[in-house]
Order: C-alpha cells, then sequence, then structure tokens
C-alpha cells in the first residue's frame, strides 16, 4: 500500500536481466545499419537513421564492461529518450515489459560488484530473477557535458 | 477581440518602424533641412503612436505623442535640429524598443515611464510653442476651416440630390439631422473615434453625408470635428443621448433639417453635385467605412507574415522529398524502364526547383542586420570623440532566415573593435599624414555557394611584432618555431581563446576581444573568420558563411569501406598523384599542385580507419578542399559522385564530434557523414 508501481521494459545482456522505466523509451527496434562515427568513445557504436532521424547508438555491453558478441535475429537497439536527447542500446534481446513496486527495488550497493554502480539505479527481485534497473541518464552524462 | 493575438504583429511592425526611425533620424542629422526625410519620421512616429495606443500601451503611446510633438515643431522649422535634439530623440527611440522588448518579453509595456526623456522633450516643445504666433496650426486646409455655427444656416453644403433625398425622407415621415460632433483634443485615435460614431450612426440611421468626407475622416485628415447628415426615424434626443456615451466626444449639436428649412436652401453648384453623388454611390456601395479601409489595405500589401517555424516544417518537407528522389534514383536498373527514367527526372527538376524556392522564401536580404550599425558607429563616435564614416554596401544579400539571426552578433563585435581600437583619435590620424575622419567599410556579397561579410577600417592595423612577442612571452611558441611562423599565422593566435583575454594584446591592438568568440560562432555556422592586417593602415576581417545550412551540394567519397560526403562548396579540385608524388616537409606529407606546394591529409588516419600499404605505383585520389586561401589535399579511396545531400544534425549527444560536421540519409537509406573541411584543414 502506497507504494508506486511503474512499467518497466526488460531485457537480457548475457544472461543477466536489466531493465528500464517504459516511460524513457521511445521505441524497440530491430537490428539497423549502424554508420561508425569516428573520435567517438569506443561504447558509441555509430548512429541510425530512424524514419528520418539521426539517432546515436549505444553498445551497452562495451558500456557495462561486457566482451561484445554477434548479432543475432534477438539483437534489439532501445531507443531511450531521455531529457529531450535521444540515443539508442543495444541489446542482446528485449523479453518483456512487467510491473515493479518501488518497494522491490533494493538499492545496489553490496548486491552487485562486476559493473560501474554508477549506472545502476537498484536491483529489483522478481520471483527468483534479480532485474538490474539502469540508469539511462547516467550512461550518457559523460557526453552531455562534452 | 482578443489583444493577444495581436500582440506578436505589433511587435513586429513597432520593430520596423523604430528601425525605420533609427535610419531616417541619422539621415536628418546629417541632412537637417531634408524636409521628406522629417515628414517621413513624423509619419512613421504618428503611426506607432496610434499602434501602441490600440493596444492600450499608454506609456509608450505618451512617450511618442511627446516625441511627436518635437518633431512638428521641426517640421515647422520651430525647433532647430540640433545634436541635443537629435540625441534626445534616439534616447526617445531606445525607450521605446525597451517598451517593446518588454511586450515581447512579458506581454506588458512595464512601468517605466523615462521621466527624464518626456520633461526634456516637453521643454523643446514649450520652446516652440511660445514662439507659435496663431493659435493651433491647421492640420489640411479642406478639413480645418471650422464649419459656421450660427443657429440658422447649415453647415453642410447640400446639393439638390441631397434636397431630394430628404423630400422623399420627409414623405416616409423619417427625420434628417446634421449632427456635428467635436473630439476631446487628447484624443489619441481621432480615426478610431470616429469609427466608432459612424458605426452608432449607422445602425440607427443612413448617413447621407458628412464633412470632412468619410474617407478623410479614416485617414485622420480632419481636426477635432466633423458633422454628418443623417435620415433617421429615431428622434434629436436618441443621438444625443447615444453620441454622448461614447468616450472622448467633447460636444454633440444635432439640428433637425425640416421641410420648411430646405425651402430656402441654397443649392451647391452642379460639379459638386456629380462628386457628392459618387462619394454618396460608393460609400452606400461600401455600406461601413471599415470595408472600405481593408480594401485599401489589400492594395497596399503584397506580402505576408509567416511563422519561421511553419517554414521550417516545409522545408522538413521538402528535405524528405529529396532524400525520397535519391532513392528513386537509386533503384537498381532491372525495375527501369525509359519511362521510368524520365519521370524520376521530372521529378528531380521539380524538387530542385521546389528546393531553390522554399530557400528563397527563408532568405533574408542582410540589411536588416545591417541596419542597426549605423547608429552603434555614431554612438561609439560620440563617445570616444572619433570622427568614423561607416560605409555599407551590399546590403541586400540575402542569408538564410536562420544564418541572420546568428550572424549579427559577431558582426557587432568585430566592427565594434574596428571603431573602438581600430580607427585613431583626428588628432593621432592628421599626425600620421590621414584625413581626421576614419572609414570603416563593411561589404557583403555572394561568392559562389557562400555569402562574404567584410569589415574593413583604415585605422591603426596590427602591430605583428609585439604579437609575437607576446606569443613568446606566454609560452605558446618557442623562440625557435615562432620564427617560421608566417605573419597570417601569427595574427591566427589571436583567435585563440586563452589568448585573447590578456589585457596587453588589448592595449596594443585592440584585437583579441572576443575575437575568439566571434571565431566560435561564425564556425558553428559552418563558416570561417580571416584576419587581415597591414600595421598602421588598417585591419580586415573577412567573415565566410554557407547560404544555406540545410541541403547543400556534395561529393560523396570512400575511405576504406565508409562513405563520406564533402561539400562542394570547398571542393577546389580532384586529381590523382602516386605515393612518388608525396615528399615530407617538416614531418608533414605535402605534395605539388602546380607549382604550390599544399600538405596531403590522409583521411584514414584521421578517422581512424585502416588503410592498405601504398603501393609503388597506386593511384591515390586526391581531393584538394579550400578553406579561405589554403588549400588542402586530402586522400580518399575512391569517388561515389555528387549528389544533393540534407544536412542533419548529429544530435546533441553527438554534437561536439571532431572533423565531422552532420550526416545525412543516402538513397539506401544508410547514414552517411560529412566531413567538416574547416577543423580537418
Amino acid at each position: 500500500m502506497g507504494t508506486e508501481k511503474k512499467q518497466y521494459v526488460i531485457f537480457r545482456i548475457g544472461n543477466d536481466e536489466y531493465g528500464t522505466d517504459i516511460n524513457k523509451v521511445t521505441i524497440i527496434e530491430r537490428l539497423l545499419t549502424i554508420t561508425r562515427v569516428p573520435k567517438t568513445p569506443p561504447y558509441i557504436k555509430g548512429v541510425i537513421n530512424l524514419r528520418g532521424d539521426i539517432i546515436p547508438v549505444m553498445e551497452l555491453r562495451t558500456r557495462l564492461d561486457i566482451p561484445e558478441i554477434e548479432k543475432d535475429d534477438d539483437t534489439r537497439i532501445i531507443i531511450i529518450d531521455v531529457n529531450k536527447i535521444s540515443y539508442g542500446i543495444i541489446v542482446d534481446s528485449v523479453s518483456e515489459v512487467i510491473e515493479i513496486d518501488e518497494a522491490q527495488i533494493e538499492s545496489p550497493s553490496g548486491i552487485i560488484n562486476d559493473i560501474s554502480m554508477d549506472y545502476v539505479n537498484g536491483v529489483a527481485k522478481c520471483g527468483t530473477n534479480l532485474i538490474t534497473i539502469l540508469n539511462v541518464e547516467k550512461l550518457i552524462s559523460e557526453l552531455v557535458t562534452i | 477581440m482578443k489583444i493577444n493575438q495581436y500582440l506578436d504583429i505589433f511587435v513586429e511592425e513597432s520593430k520596423e518602424h523604430l528601425q525605420e526611425l533609427n535610419t531616417s533620424l541619422l539621415i536628418l542629422e546629417k541632412d537637417p533641412a531634408n524636409t521628406s526625410v522629417l515628414n517621413e519620421i513624423f509619419r512613421v512616429a504618428h503611426t506607432l503612436k496610434g499602434m501602441a495606443g490600440i493596444m492600450g500601451f499608454n506609456l509608450m503611446a505618451t512617450l511618442t505623442h511627446h516625441m511627436e510633438d518635437v518633431l512638428d515643431g521641426l517640421r515647422k522649422g520651430q525647433v532647430k535640429v540640433t545634436t541635443e535634439v537629435v540625441d534626445v530623440l534616439f534616447q526617445c527611440l531606445d525607450a521605446l524598443e525597451d517598451y517593446v522588448e518588454n511586450i515581447m518579453q512579458t506581454n506588458s509595456e512595464g512601468e517605466k515611464e523615462y521621466k527624464e526623456i518626456t520633461e526634456f522633450l516637453e521643454q523643446i516643445s514649450n520652446i516652440r510653442k511660445s514662439t507659435e504666433v496663431s493659435g493651433k496650426p491647421q492640420i489640411s486646409k479642406a478639413a480645418g476651416q471650422k464649419p459656421n455655427i450660427d443657429g440658422e444656416g447649415f453647415r453642410l453644403n447640400y446639393n439638390i440630390y441631397d434636397k431630394n433625398v430628404m423630400e422623399k425622407a420627409f414623405e416616409e415621415s423619417l427625420n434628417a439631422f446634421e449632427i456635428y460632433i467635436e473630439l476631446d483634443k487628447r484624443c489619441l485615435l481621432k480615426a478610431a473615434r470616429a469609427f466608432i460614431i459612424f458605426q452608432i450612426l449607422e445602425t440607427h440611421s443612413e448617413i447621407m453625408k458628412s464633412f470632412p468626407v468619410v474617407e478623410d475622416i479614416e485617414d485622420e485628415k480632419f481636426d477635432y470635428y466633423f458633422t454628418v447628415m443623417i435620415i433617421s426615424k429615431e428622434s434629436a434626443e436618441f443621438f444625443i443621448k447615444e453620441l454622448n456615451s461614447v468616450s472622448e466626444v467633447r460636444d454633440v449639436q444635432v439640428k433637425q433639417i425640416t421641410e420648411e428649412s430646405i425651402k430656402g436652401m441654397v443649392l451647391s453648384s452642379d460639379d459638386d453635385t456629380n462628386q457628392s453623388k459618387e462619394n454618396n454611390i460608393k460609400h452606400k456601395a461600401n455600406k461601413t467605412p471599415k470595408t472600405d479601409a481593408t480594401e485599401k489595405k489589400k492594395i497596399s500589401s503584397k506580402t505576408v507574415r509567416v511563422e519561421i517555424d511553419r517554414l521550417d516544417v516545409l522545408m522538413n518537407l521538402v528535405s524528405e522529398l529529396i532524400i525520397i528522389k535519391t532513392r528513386l534514383d537509386d533503384i537498381t536498373t532491372d525495375y527501369r524502364s525509359k519511362d521510368y527514367d524520365q519521370t524520376v527526372e521530372n521529378l528531380e527538376r521539380v524538387t530542385t526547383s521546389m528546393h531553390d524556392a522554399v530557400m528563397k522564401v527563408r532568405m533574408v536580404p542582410i540589411e536588416s542586420v545591417f541596419n542597426r550599425f549605423p547608429r552603434m558607429v555614431r554612438d561609439i563616435s560620440k563617445e570616444l570623440n572619433k570622427e568614423i564614416n561607416l560605409n555599407m554596401s551590399g546590403e541586400d544579400t540575402e542569408l538564410d532566415r536562420t544564418v541572420i539571426d546568428e550572424i549579427g552578433d559577431p558582426l557587432i563585435h568585430i566592427i565594434r573593435n574596428s571603431a573602438d581600437h581600430g580607427i585613431e583619435t583626428p588628432e593621432e590620424r592628421i599626425s600620421k599624414g590621414k584625413e581626421p575622419t576614419g572609414n570603416i567599410w563593411l561589404r557583403a556579397f555572394h561568392d559562389g555557394n557562400n555569402v562574404v561579410i567584410e569589415v574593413e577600417d583604415d585605422g591603426k592595423g596590427i602591430d605583428i611584432n609585439r604579437v609575437r612577442k607576446k606569443i613568446l612571452d606566454s609560452g605558446f611558441e618557442s623562440e625557435e618555431s615562432i620564427n617560421g611562423l608566417s605573419n597570417e599565422e601569427i595574427i591566427q593566435y589571436l583567435f585563440e581563446p586563452s589568448f585573447s583575454t590578456s589585457d596587453k594584446i588589448t592595449d596594443i591592438s585592440g584585437r583579441g576581444v572576443g575575437l575568439d568568440v566571434v571565431k566560435t560562432k561564425i564556425e558553428a555556422l559552418g563558416g570561417n573568420v580571416e584576419l587581415i592586417s597591414n600595421y598602421d593602415r588598417g585591419s580586415r576581417t573577412i567573415v565566410r558563411i554557407p547560404l544555406t545550412l540545410a541541403i547543400i551540394q556534395a561529393l560523396l567519397v570512400m575511405v576504406g569501406d565508409e562513405k563520406y560526403a564533402i561539400p562542394l562548396s570547398s571542393i577546389f579540385e580532384i586529381y590523382n598523384i602516386t605515393p612518388k608524388d608525396i615528399q615530407f616537409v617538416r614531418n608533414q606529407e605535402v605534395t605539388l599542385l602546380r607549382d604550390t606546394v599544399i600538405p596531403i591529409i590522409r583521411l584514414h588516419n584521421i578517422l581512424d580507419i585502416e588503410a592498405e600499404e601504398d603501393m609503388e605505383n597506386k593511384q591515390l585520389t586526391c581531393v584538394v578542399v579550400r578553406k579561405g586561401d589554403k588549400l588542402s589535399g586530402l586522400i580518399v579511396d575512391s569517388l561515389i559522385g555528387q549528389q544533393e545531400i540534407v544536412i542533419k544534425s548529429l544530435g546533441k549527444l553527438l554534437a561536439g564530434v571532431r572533423f565531422i560536421a552532420g550526416a545525412t540519409i543516402l538513397g539506401d537509406g544508410n547514414v552517411a557523414l560529412i566531413l567538416d573541411i574547416n577543423s580537418i584543414v
């Protein structure tokens, strides 16, 4: 009672499940042709043409220090829109949209060690699964300040 | 009626009027005897007053009213055009601009009253009032004569036609009245008041005649009173009551015309009859003065105000269309027939013309930016006791609206530098053997796909040696390396942000203050700045900016397996070289283009693309690009072809990326990056 329920888009990187607030997701796309942009950080894969708009795309694996893998039919680009900045993140696959109670989300400290805490808002326990909630603003914070 | 809806128009028009006033006032200052300019100023000020009055901006209206008083005095020769008067008029304009600015931002004019200005204006106009011999001057001969007000006679002259109409009216037992209406002398919008009065009269009667004629009243060509003859079934008392309820009406006199009284009526001549018949017919046909006014407006206005946003939408649509056209063009030949090719060709023609047309709509003469400079230079020269002549040319050069909005500030900076630090004082100039009056030239012209704006002065220029010394002192270059630098390269240092903040430089050259800001701004527009200076002879700043920011012709090239676009406007020529043609000068690869040595830039290297080893006889494609007067050769793998491309931004996230000016969408839907020649070279 009294706690807020929010919808989250759940996606996978390797065996781990991640989630992001659905209100910040514009659309989920299959893999599109990506044009590399030189002189950008390694995790910026390049830009795509999303129906006439040029959108930068981030390799989430690289961003989270996880080795890149071959793209396949399941690979998706999630287009995020935060503070009027649009960008895409490449994920291994997108599984579902679920409702998570705010109370289910625990602070990340002590639970995860292998990825940079900065990009994580918290971890939600859904049944036996642990879902890492990504902070999509933080993911691009280094670029915005340039 | 919602005032808000008109606010934008009011602000736009006010700005235009103020600009006009500024320009005219400058002319008047130079040529005080120019009555046509003076009349123009008076006219514009009057319009401004009217507009402010309608919108209920009373402070603004009051200020313009005072201003008008002075202008009227100038017109009549009771006040002389002195620097003092012109100065205070300029102050008025500034104050009015502040009001408009306030209105634009807050929808209200604010509360500042500019007491000192109004008091001073009053002082001036009081002087003239005391010199005025006979009472209020008559506005125009026809409208000025006051009708006789003795009880028996008629105020208006009637002809046989009017008499017939009245007789008819009496037969139908209607009343005829002659109504004299006097407005308050403080009424700002006489025509508007008169319009209201006419509307009241028209709902209850038929207006047969008026003096002055309706057209003159609409144009405010009357003093404070007018007389109408109407036919109505209402009584005299009714009209007295109705008309007195209108505000700013000082006096209403209604006189009933009876059958008796018209018997002895003196009729005016036939000429008049015809004319007034015409008037009457015209008036009836138009029914209300309002339609008459709108009709006039229709003829005079051939322009439409369009919000820039709407043009942007149109521009985007045209861009999309061009992308689709390119796509059709790229469809493989298997599907193509002759018909198809022809249709695509036609489509191409239409889209190209359409693009041109839309671009033209967005084009604005640079005049709107240049306009403010004469005033600015005048103010600076007054302040610094210098004599400066501003010579402008090419004001009609057109630029994209988006560029116009951005170019103003950098230009202000450059001109201010020239006036403030470039031009010497008259004494200094005389001692140098120059004319005491300094000159600043402001020129704009087209050069290919660019617009060039030059600011030149014949002031003291830049002391290269002192700049060299400064570079050494600040440790930017070593003693050794600085000797290898040309004067042009030395001057480039003035555009460095860290360099320009130094006060010392400001003292010796006057340049450098904010030049980096100028450079950043111009480069953000896809342009570049160049500074040429001759010590003691003057300097010249050359700003080059692209005509349009949205759609350009570009050459598509392959580097590795990536496609890049190079703006055609910066390409000088393309030729093939072999590795043998490349030599090294101070660790820099160079080649010989006819007689000139040009540096070679390998795009593979700067774009982090793996390149194959140069084979002995491998043909290298060298795209020679130009930045200002400087040429450089870019090595690419192959050329794809020339194409019209739509420039898209990389978005906020990647906006700062080096070497890349933007992106474009190719016919196959993929993205190609546009190289930023200015930062590569």
